[in-house]
């Protein structure tokens, strides 16, 4: 689905909102649409043998229901999308730890907004320990724990081995008001709470949706995160994630500053701005004549050594002869031509025979000075400028007055970009149509224009 | 009125001028202009090689130029370079913090860099002398953490930081040459243009940023965007920008018109955006998920013509090979996939 915008500047928000909060309101808004009355999920209650399962819908009731209320065009694509959904933990499989969608009879229970994630819960070890002690207590055979739930069962009474009469009373409080409830509605509760913690403390191998980007996660500053526990516990443990800084408050802006965005705005105001049709039309022009060197797009002649193993393609690239295609592609533009390394080669034998091989050479040696280490200028600036720019040099180029004033000024302080100036103006404007070079009249028709091919030239 | 407020009505009263200027250059949208094209054929792509070797998430992986090495950072600690075609491990270089959120091959093949929560960049030397690889300079002056570095080239780096600012070092020294600052929120992700005169940085204060690198100015602002924008690359041409957001959208703006062309969504995409790379033509762009997925895009049509399908957890990072021919994904899941 594209769309296009009208190209404002947009906020300029310091975030106040976790990202994730985006991602929780589409979701929700999809599940609000699903719970929906006369046009979502049909959720019913199922009978079995002795018992009744309320509350409860198929997971192809939510395939289906996604290929005909959603944009998506096919199972595959309702799957991923019912997965990630249930990995966040708003709808459930009752009868597995595992929170995936399966297009079958598999029976799902929506979470209830209690337990979403938009309530930025982050539920301490504590919690963790308080559940499993209660989970111990009740109907063994429905609720029994599973491996995973009663080796951490173990290792949270390692921990906590001082605290745990603590934990062993809140549980049995939890307990006792459990059993307090309506039956029906107990089954409802258990298996959402369940699948809370199937969410924050996922079966191993499981992916962990709750789990942060840590760049993301030194910005959260969400109020309601800190330490609000699931069964009203008093928390006081500190979080041991290394990135917990509070993040800064938004500074109003400075008189100062307010000047400096004054000064850009204006400037950015005066530029000059192309054509939208113009734009498009470049865009399309370019993608157009790329798209046969795309070997997304145009699979590569004779193959793509990737997919046929067949490494004739990339011996071809390495050998000296280019083919027909390759040398089309220098007719691009420059840049091509500099990118490819026979290219190059065929392209400085060119400028050999047009211009003086002085200009060359000096060129040369300030593209290669611009990279040298800091230490090793100074000297080198001095070689250059005795071997090309100095009264009586060897190898003198032929530079305009004002740029060999300049750089004899530059020469006094030498720096990296003491030549820039003379390296701009050595080639003088000949526009005159360039000859044909050995590689059958590749380079014909093309004009030169000395700013242009610096420019490009400099970027090699 | 005061001083200030006179100031924020000047400001504003500009910045509702440029929106008009923006409006006025739109003599067609992008979608009308390729309406006379037909979508891109379905793209099927199959990973062809697994690097199997990282032992926690994978955070970031930069390709080489010769197309064939890579370089990957997990935070298990390690930094590993690969030869993509036989999958073999040509160096493992252990850090010394394992917080490490990226990574750069410089482009001569010499260096790679990497950095995150210690808020420095480190350069190791690949071609030292007795064959190890060791810490060359270690660029420390950022006050957050270190999201992003590419190299201009062996004695130049720029850096992006989550305390807003982007810098350019000289490697020699261990210098700051340029700091750029202007965004107000942490800068997530950069990148530098083909002719290597100007970057591009994409922050969580929902802009993305356009330098000059020579002059230290920001040159042009794009917003839109309604989350941190955590993915940021140039189009092919150096013309147009992209970026990811975790407002599950990516969008192409163009530098000369100044303004958004057209956004990649759909209602079936809910995820953010982590990382993308457009192909050798720029017809496609390639885009990682939070939902584990890479959505590949037409970029002129703006419609999604196929997923990469294959990583067990979040995809983080993605680079075509400067050949076109392989796109790589790095994901939470440990792995990195060669595609094409």
């Amino acid at each position: 689905m594209a769309q296009t915008n009208s190209g404002g500047q947009g906020t300029n928000g310091v975030a106040d909102e976790s990202p994730n909060m985006i991602v929780y309101r589409k979701m929700e808004e999809v599940i609000a649409r699903m719970q929906e009355e006369k046009n979502g999920i049909p959720i019913r209650t199922v009978k079995s043998f002795l018992t009744k399962i309320p509350s409860v819908f198929s997971g192809s009731d939510i395939v289906q229901w996604m290929i005909k209320n959603l944009d998506i065009e096919d199972q595959v694509e309702a799957l991923h999308l019912g997965t990630l959904m249930a990995a966040h933990g708003y709808f459930f499989p009752i009868s597995d730890h595992v929170l995936t969608l399966k297009d079958d009879g598999t029976f799902y229970r929506f979470q209830t907004p209690y337990f979403w994630p938009s309530n930025c819960w982050e539920p301490e070890n504590t919690d963790y320990a308080v559940y499993l002690c209660k989970r111990t207590m009740q109907n063994k055979a429905r609720l029994e724990l599973a491996d995973y739930e009663a080796e951490s069962l173990a290792r949270l009474q390692r921990a906590f081995a001082r605290k745990w009469e603590f934990i062993f009373m809140q549980a049995e409080a939890q307990a006792k008001v459990d059993k307090k409830r309506d039956k029906i509605e107990r089954k409802i509760l258990d298996s959402q709470e369940r699948a809370f913690w199937d969410v924050h403390r996922p079966v191993p191998g499981c992916v962990n949706t709750t789990e942060v980007d840590i760049k993301k996660s030194s910005r959260m500053k969400n109020p309601h995160k800190t330490r609000k526990s699931v069964y009203g516990l008093q928390n006081d443990i500190r979080t041991h994630s290394p990135t917990h800084t509070p993040a800064p408050e938004a500074k109003q802006p400075t008189e100062e500053e307010l000047q400096e965005q004054i000064t850009f705005w204006q400037l950015q105001l005066d530029r000059h701005r192309l054509k939208m049709s113009k734009v498009a039309e470049s865009l399309l022009g370019y993608t157009e004549q790329y798209v046969e060197y795309d070997p997304f797009l145009t699979p590569p002649d004779p193959s793509n050594p990737w997919i046929s193993d067949d490494t004739t393609l990339w011996e071809l690239e390495a050998s000296k002869e280019p083919g027909q295609q390759r040398v089309k592609r220098w007719a691009f533009g420059i840049d091509e031509v500099l990118k490819d390394p026979v290219g190059r080669e065929q392209f400085l034998k060119f400028l050999e025979s047009e211009f003086s091989s002085e200009n060359l050479r000096f060129w040369l040696a300030v593209q290669e000075l611009k990279k040298r280490p800091i230490r090793e200028v100074p000297a080198r600036v001095q070689e250059i400028w005795q071997e090309f720019l100095a009264p009586g040099a060897p190898s003198a180029i032929n530079v305009d007055s004002k740029s060999y004033a300049k750089t004899t000024q530059n020469v006094k302080d030498p720096g990296r970009y003491a030549f820039e100036d003379a390296q701009e103006h050595i080639y003088k404007p000949r526009r005159r149509r360039v000859r044909t070079c050995s590689e059958g009249s590749c380079f014909q028709g093309k004009p030169l224009a000395s700013k242009r091919l610096t420019s490009r030239l400099s970027s090699c | 009125m005061g001083e200030m407020e006179q100031l924020r009505k000047e400001a504003d009263s500009l910045k509702d001028q440029i929106t008009a200027a923006r409006k006025a250059v739109q003599d067609t949208t992008l979608q009308e202009a390729v309406a006379g094209i037909t979508v891109v054929g379905r793209v099927q792509m199959k990973t062809r090689k697994t690097l199997r070797g990282h032992l926690a998430k994978i955070y970031a992986m930069h390709w080489g130029t010769d197309s064939k090495l890579c370089v990957s950072a997990s935070q298990d600690g390690k930094l590993i370079v690969w030869d993509s075609i036989t999958t073999n491990k040509v160096n493992a270089i252990p850090l010394k913090s394992s917080w490490v959120m990226t990574c750069a091959y410089a482009p001569s093949g010499n260096f790679v860099a990497c950095g995150g929560l210690d808020n420095m960049c480190s350069i190791y030397n690949l071609k030292g002398k007795d064959g190890n690889v060791k810490v060359m300079r270690e660029l420390a002056a950022h006050t957050g953490y270190l999201s992003c570095c590419r190299f201009l080239n062996d004695s130049e780096i720029i850096t992006s930081s989550g305390d807003c600012t982007c810098v350019l070092w000289d490697i020699e020294t261990g210098t700051e040459k340029t700091i750029f600052t202007g965004h107000q929120g942490d800068c997530m992700s950069l990148a530098v243009s083909p002719d290597f005169k100007f970057f591009i940085s994409g922050a969580c204060d929902y802009t993305a940023k356009l330098w000059d690198i020579r002059e230290g100015q920001c040159r042009q602002t794009f917003g839109g965007h309604e989350s941190d924008i955590n993915s940021i690359g140039f189009f092919p041409n150096g013309n147009a920008i992209i970026t990811g957001s975790d407002d599950a959208t990516c969008k192409l703006y163009d530098l000369r018109a100044d303004q958004e062309l057209i956004t990649y969504q759909d209602s079936g995409i809910m995820c953010g955006v982590t990382s993308l790379a457009p192909s050798l033509s720029g017809r496609l762009i390639l885009a990682g998920y939070d939902d584990f997925n890479v959505n590949i895009w037409d970029s002129l049509k703006a419609e999604r013509v196929g997923v990469l399908a294959g990583h067990d957890n979040r995809v983080s990072c993605i680079g075509v090979s400067s050949d076109g021919m392989a796109c790589c994904t790095g994901s939470w899941d440990s792995f990195l996939k060669i595609w094409n």
